[in-house]
């Protein structure tokens, strides 16, 4: 694949920085609309200065088959807070007014999008300043449903490769990959085990054998300590489930977020950028 | 759309039925899908297979099934002649047991030495639990906290079959969300595991692959019928959930354009208030659970869940070779409602000396409705696709009896 065909976005642009800086980034992960829709947003709006470099942001969905207790509650939470992508875009447009630098990439699951429409979709995420998607539930099998329109719409599709994507599969995945890729360093579902640093720098390794785009690696990191040993061998380390569980923990009987619950997430955000930025020193 | 010359031929090798079908799964899984697709392309030519199959469905479920002639049933409606095809005296009690017989013999091929699955009624859990004591292998079955206590005989049985039976909380606590915790387990257990899907749902190959095994239905229906009447039937009609049942009677079928074919879908409290399963007549395409096909779903694309008497037509979704033969017209869905289910319960019993599973009442609900105004030489063949031991003490309930 040539690289006329890889959209140039901020999470490009924001790559091409850290790797001038010569250090790893962070990506954090939550859940629009978790535990409410105005929380959410005013969680996310002081994230990067908290220290995330690119933000990915989950579209909450029913049945989110790749994810583990901590996720799906987070998802079912924000459903419940009557989350939905109209919101989600809402929020990453109010983010867009004060941050038009972060790279923003939107996870989730093919429904809600398909429902929404592909196209009326890719329009107003693009408008809503979206750099990325990550559809889980979309391998390169099913390139033509959104992979191939997105990119003609200039977002980065980022897919997932797992420790069960060989030698033999890594090129077709990578073959219509933009911006990273993203390496799933478990065999299970999110926030479950975690990986052996040292299978991870083999894995990462075998992977850029593939491919040229910055490699980022999550599933399982959930301390500063974990992010640190991740950003020595990868491009970037992903952290979501520890994050989400911090919104779990601070809630009030009703379900509203406890007073002091931003501050929660984002120091926990600040440590664990402080972890990855001192990770090659 | 226009008449096709077969439609029998689906999927593509991509595993669609035109828009329908597919492999919408996580990476983590598309190497094992497609491990088992590969599995599944040389054991469906390979006739030892099939003679090791053959010799299970004979010799340990007990097929062929009877095709019968409902005598008083078909007096009592007074126009159609009834016929039920038997599949509630297979072992285990319902057609289940065809397709988990057809895919452990898959994963022994494929070296796999742990078997999980998802069960909503406890059927296919019961059908999936028998096979793994049969072939020795460890069973894990991910059931639904809700199903759990409705459908409590079946999980003693299959408890006392070996199987660990894992209550799945997560979501609603349903059949779909057993189904998301079946995925999940084996995505964290890829190595050893084989998932038996209990429907002809699911990611490629599994719908094609599950209605192949349950074409044993239809094609020893054909052949009875041709026995006993001389000809083809003129209408076979089923139960719908995920649709495995109806595929493997309708398919053998899809080509002979005199017989008419009538999926059942559940339509519980009525397909209005909302409160029902009935995918096809009530929901959308969109894409859960590696397939596109019609789903109960809000307008923002959330799956919701159904609501039907029966737990085993209580999924949200369909397999999707239904959804295109709606799309084509070939088939033709209808709906009954929980009432019209159990009026069709209690009527076969007291008729027939068989109590039938709620699922198959559901089917014979809309024979009750078609079959009088029928002529006399017009055949039905209803599947009769489970037996209703499982449901006795929840249709007692809601009769009122003690
Ligand atoms: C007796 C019986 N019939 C029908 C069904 C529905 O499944 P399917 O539509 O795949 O035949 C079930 C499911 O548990 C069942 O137990």
């Amino acid at each position: 694949m040539t690289t006329e065909s890889r959209p140039e976005t901020r999470i490009t642009r924001k790559f091409a920085a850290l790797k001038a800086e010569g250090r790893a980034g962070l990506v954090t992960f939550l859940t629009a609309g978790d535990p409410t829709p105005e929380a959410s947003e005013d969680i996310l709006l002081g994230i990067a200065e908290a220290g995330a470099d690119l933000i990915e942001i989950g579209m909450p969905f029913s049945d989110p088959m790749a994810d583990g207790p901590a996720i799906q509650a987070s998802s079912l939470r924000a459903l419940k807070a009557g989350m939905t992508l109209p919101k989600t875009l809402e929020i990453v447009r109010s983010f867009r007014k004060k941050d038009d630098d972060t790279p923003i990439i939107l996870m989730g699951y093919f429904n809600p999008i398909y429902i929404y429409g592909v196209d009326r979709f890719l329009t107003d995420a693009r408008e809503a300043g979206i750099d990325g998607l990550i559809v889980v539930d979309l391998p390169p099998e099913e390139e033509g449903e959104l992979c191939l329109p997105a990119i003609e719409a200039g977002l980065n599709f980022i897919y997932l490769t797992a420790p069960t994507t060989d030698d033999k599969r890594l090129p077709k995945v990578v073959k219509h990959a933009s911006g990273f890729v993203y390496y799933v360093s478990i065999t299970g579902i999110t926030g479950t085990k975690s990986a052996d640093a040292g299978q991870v720098g083999e894995a990462v390794a075998r992977i850029r054998r593939h491919t040229d785009l910055p490699v980022a690696v999550g599933f399982g990191i959930k301390t500063p300590d974990q992010a640190a040993e991740i950003a020595k061998v990868a491009d970037a380390a992903v952290v979501g489930s520890a994050l989400v569980q911090v919104i779990a923990d601070n809630r009030d009987e009703n379900g509203a977020p406890l007073p002091g619950t931003k501050d929660k997430v984002l120091e926990l955000v600040g440590a664990l950028a402080d972890g990855v930025r001192g990770a090659r020193n | 759309m226009s008449k096709l010359n077969t439609y029998r031929e689906g999927p593509d090798e991509t595993g669609h039925f035109d828009i329908y079908g597919g492999r919408y799964v996580a990476e983590t899984l598309m190497p094992l899908i497609l491990e088992v697709q590969e599995a599944w392309d040389k054991a469906k030519n390979d006739v030892a297979y099939w003679d090791e199959f053959n010799r299970y469905m004979k010799h340990y479920v007990g097929r062929p099934s009877p095709l019968y002639l409902a005598e008083r049933l078909t007096d009592h409606f007074g126009g159609a002649k009834v016929y039920f095809k038997r599949d509630e005296l297979n072992h285990t009690g319902a057609h289940k047991i065809n397709n988990t017989i057809g895919q452990i013999l898959l994963a022994k091929r494929m070296g796999k030495g742990r078997i999980i699955a998802e069960t909503g009624a406890g059927q296919h859990g019961v059908a999936t639990a028998t096979v793994c004591a049969l072939f020795g292998l460890p069973c894990v079955v991910y059931m639904g906290e809700t199903d759990v206590k409705r459908q409590r005989p079946n999980v003693v049985r299959m408890k006392m079959l070996g199987a660990e039976i894992v209550p799945v909380t997560a979501g609603t606590g349903t059949l779909k969300d057993a189904m998301n915790e079946a995925l999940r387990d084996w995505v964290s257990n890829v190595e050893d595991t084989f998932y038996i899907i209990g429907t002809a749902a699911g990611p490629h190959p599994y719908p094609a692959m599950v209605r192949d095994f349950q074409c044993v239905i239809g094609n020893e229906t054909k052949e009875q019928m041709m026995e006993m009447e001389g000809r083809l039937p003129d209408t076979c009609i089923a139960a719908i959930g995920g649709g495995s049942n109806a595929i493997g009677l309708f398919h053998p079928f899809l080509d002979d354009d005199s017989v008419n074919l009538i999926g059942v879908e559940a339509a519980g409290h009525g397909i209005e208030t909302g409160e029902h399963c009935a995918s096809l007549n009530g929901g959308r395409p969109g894409v859960l659970h590696g397939n596109r096909t019609y789903l109960l779903q809000t307008e923002d694309g959330q799956i919701v869940d159904g609501h039907s008497i029966s737990a085993g037509l209580d999924y949200p979704g369909i397999g999707p070779e239904h959804s295109w033969l709606r799309d084509t017209g070939r088939v033709n869905y209808v709906s009954i409602t929980d009432k019209e289910a159990l009026e069709a319960f209690q009527l076969c019993t007291k008729k027939e000396g068989i109590i039938p599973a709620l699922e198959p009442s559901h089917a014979l609900a809309h024979v009750a409705k078609i079959a009088p105004d029928l002529p006399k030489d017009h055949l039905i063949v209803m599947n009769l696709c489970g037996r209703g031991d499982k449901d006795v003490d929840a249709v007692a309930g809601y009769l009122g009896m003690d």
